[in-house]
């Protein structure tokens, strides 16, 4: 495994391509919205982010599981590739939640269930690194890693639902809302076709992100193996 | 020596009763410890009144505004201190190496588990049975509601499900006492936001339906979790 | 009693042992010798069921690790360099607790025959907290033989005593070895070794380099044959050797 692999090679111009087309729409293809103006292009991205960012909790979580039972290096690289990920789209879809909120509400940041949960799944994140980082031992690391990751993913859907029963002004766009949302807006055919283009090409970033993290990850075990057999 | 030698093929006696009086066993050991000591509990305990004594200054508290705060003081109080508990209770296995010692005796990992978690839980409640007539003196308001107790049992077992699995792991790391509270905030989330929500819901006497969402997410995470910490247990301690 | 095949364990992508080999019979004392590092503790954990093979294959009085870890336990007595006993609790207490965790009928009677043993009726009702080393580590043996157990693993148990305790354990180590039990001890203190074990194992390079029974070797010979060991195991890579004769 020296050389990128072809497909590898194809997927990154495939996604740049793909990623090149996805801000073309956003910017031209889609129409702008009524009320909130030019600043609701962010919401795209911004919903693409935060969707994925949740995808690889749930990698990391199922190949948490999958490491504790068959005890396989490789899945730990995995898992560990996946959180990192996910740790920045995160912090994209948080950032660019808070450039949209500003304009449209008037306010930086906003209690509600979605921006609070993915605070709080972001430091979940976090906690994930650090109990990574106080660890020497690379098989207890991997395992910590593996449980954390399990507990950290079942506890959102919690998390949310806790605080989802408090007020919300977050805009409730798919799945319908109650009338204390504020902020809705219905999507034309457009726009729905630049969101789930967009959604798309995050999902198609994240597997190649994925993929090169996990090479550097192999990579990194490559060299520790060479530097452990210099030693003896 | 009168017991006789077991064959290797011969399956282990009784394992629920084995079960049950390790489990015994080690929350009747961490109580005698503990009783001797008194370290866990004052530490506890004089950073709860410690919490409650700062948040005083901190929120200039009148009479009308307390009544909204009172749940919110009182968890955030356990919380912590909580995290105080969690810390040391497992740190006493870990620095003798004791937690080898009770991976040697021949029972469930599990039996470990319950036996650690029903001694932090016991310690919280412990802390929180004082805490309680304190708060109500210091405010002069009753906490003594059967509801507030409920909800204080049923976040505590929570908090104390997550906490000593996650204890047993920072333990094992570098970083220690500063990493348990990180990785167990975030996690236990839910039952603060839902044991604060139930805890103000008995004290401003709301109808029981209105409180009943609250208790039904404290039940589900009392449940889910404790299952799965449970379950993953072994991942933790074993090498 | 122990056997012990191709053992491989390995700590990420650090490999401590390399396709150990290993053989205990019944009643046989057994020094393991060997330099720091070398993976004795490695070893005596994953005897000890603390710790898992990566690979090979590990069988204990009949019993396989890890598989069949939890009812080996019972036959099982550890002694680690750390004392395994709680501070805040009396030498009477700590035994009680471990009798109940093994769980052993006539628990007051055995406490206190052990006790008796390990020489600290006197201090049964003192703190933990409050006793030497060398005695806690004497009540470390005692919580080791407390459910009488066939097998008994002892890590280092010399270190940080000084003279007079060194003596009063190597009693106590006796007096637990006398009664037939197999033991395994890891040890750097080749005197002390050579008075207690009948044969000596020398561990490094994570495998078993040399091999020798006391009736083979004269004790003042114990330390060229260690060192040859070594040396063997540094030049020679991860080979095997075993029984070496050495002329006295």
């Amino acid at each position: 495994m020296q050389a990128k692999p072809r497909f590898l090679k194809i997927l990154d111009v495939v996604t740049a391509i793909l990623f090149l087309v996805a801000v073309g729409m956003v910017f031209f293809y889609a129409p702008m919205e009524k009320t909130m103006g030019q600043v609701q292009r962010v919401f795209y991205f911004h919903v693409a982010t935060a969707w994925v960012g949740m995808l690889g909790f749930l990698v990391a979580a199922i190949v948490g599981v999958i490491y504790l039972v068959r005890k396989e290096r490789r899945w730990d690289i995995v898992g560990l590739a996946a959180i990192e990920i996910s740790l920045v789209f995160f912090l994209i879809a948080i950032v660019s939640g808070s450039i949209w909120a500003r304009p449209t509400w008037g306010t930086w940041w906003t209690w509600d269930p979605r921006l609070t949960t993915a605070t709080i799944v972001e430091l979940v994140y976090a906690a994930y690194m650090m109990l990574r980082s106080g660890i020497e031992d690379p098989d207890r690391r991997a395992r910590f890693g593996a449980v954390y990751a399990i507990l950290g993913f079942i506890s959102v859907p919690l998390t949310f639902i806790s605080i989802r029963l408090l007020r919300t002004i977050h805009p409730v766009v798919i799945g319908g809302g109650s009338a204390s949302a504020e902020g809705d807006f219905s999507m034309t055919p457009k726009m729905l076709q630049t969101f789930m283009f967009s959604l798309l090409v995050f999902s198609v970033i994240f597997v190649d992100l994925l993929w090169h993290r996990i090479r550097l990850g192999r990579l990194a075990d490559k060299v520790e193996q060479l530097r452990l057999k210099m030693v003896h | 020596m009168t017991r006789a030698k077991a064959s290797p093929r011969q399956a282990a006696p009784r394992p629920l009763s084995a079960f049950l009086r390790a489990l015994r066993a080690i929350i009747w050991k961490d109580l005698a410890a503990e009783l001797r000591s008194r370290e866990l509990l004052s530490s506890m305990l004089v950073f709860a009144l410690l919490v409650i004594l700062i948040f005083n200054f901190a929120l200039e508290l009148d009479a009308r505004a307390r009544a909204t705060v009172t749940a919110g003081v009182l968890w955030v109080t356990f919380a912590f201190a909580g995290t105080l508990g969690l810390n040391r209770s497992m740190a006493t296995e870990k620095d003798r190496g004791c937690l080898d010692g009770l991976l040697l005796a021949p029972v469930d990992r599990s039996a470990i588990y319950f036996g650690k978690a029903i001694g932090n839980l016991i310690f919280m409640f412990i802390v929180e049975a004082i805490v309680l007539p304190v708060y109500s003196v210091l405010y002069n308001t009753n906490l003594f509601q059967p509801g507030l107790l409920l909800v204080i049992l049923l976040g505590s077992i929570g908090y104390v499900a997550v906490g000593t699995l996650l204890s047993s792991m920072a333990v094992q790391t570098r970083t220690r006492d500063v990493l348990l509270p990180i990785l167990l905030f975030p996690l236990v989330v839910p039952v603060m936001i839902a044991a604060v929500k139930a805890s103000t819901g008995f004290l401003e006497g709301l109808e029981l339906v209105d409180i009943r969402p609250w208790l039904n997410l404290l039940l589900v995470y009392d449940v889910v979790f404790t299952s799965v910490a449970f379950m993953v247990f072994d991942y933790v301690v074993e090498e | 009693m122990i056997i012990v095949r191709k053992l491989i364990k390995r700590f990420g992508l650090k490999t401590v042992l390399r396709g150990l080999d290993f053989q205990v019979e019944p009643g046989e004392f057994v020094a393991l010798l060997g330099p720091n590092g070398a993976g004795k503790t490695t070893f005596l954990r994953i005897l000890a069921s603390l710790s898992r093979p990566t690979l090979g294959q590990v069988q204990i009085a009949g019993f396989r690790l890890p598989d069949q870890a939890a009812a080996l336990r019972r036959r099982l007595g550890v002694v680690s360099h750390l004392p395994l006993l709680y501070g805040d609790l009396t030498a009477e207490e700590n035994l009680r607790f471990y009798a109940r965790m093994y769980g052993l009928e006539q628990e007051t009677r055995r406490v206190a025959e052990v006790l008796d043993v390990v020489g600290l009726t006197a201090r049964r009702r003192d703190l933990v907290r409050t006793f030497s080393r060398g005695m806690q580590q004497r009540l470390a043996i005692g919580r080791a033989v407390l459910h009488d157990p066939d097998v008994m693993l002892f890590d280092e148990p010399h270190t940080g005593l000084d003279q007079d305790a060194c003596v009063m354990l190597d009693q106590v180590l006796s007096e637990v070895a006398a009664r037939g039990r197999t033991v395994v001890m890891t040890s750097h203190d080749l005197a002390r070794a050579a008075d207690l074990a009948s044969r000596f194992d020398v561990l490094s390079r994570g495998v078993i380099g040399a091999s020798i029974q006391r009736s083979q070797i004269n004790p003042n010979d114990l330390l060229a044959f260690y060192r040859q060991a070594v040396a063997d195991g540094n030049g020679a890579g991860s080979t095997t050797a075993r029984s070496q004769e050495v002329r006295p």
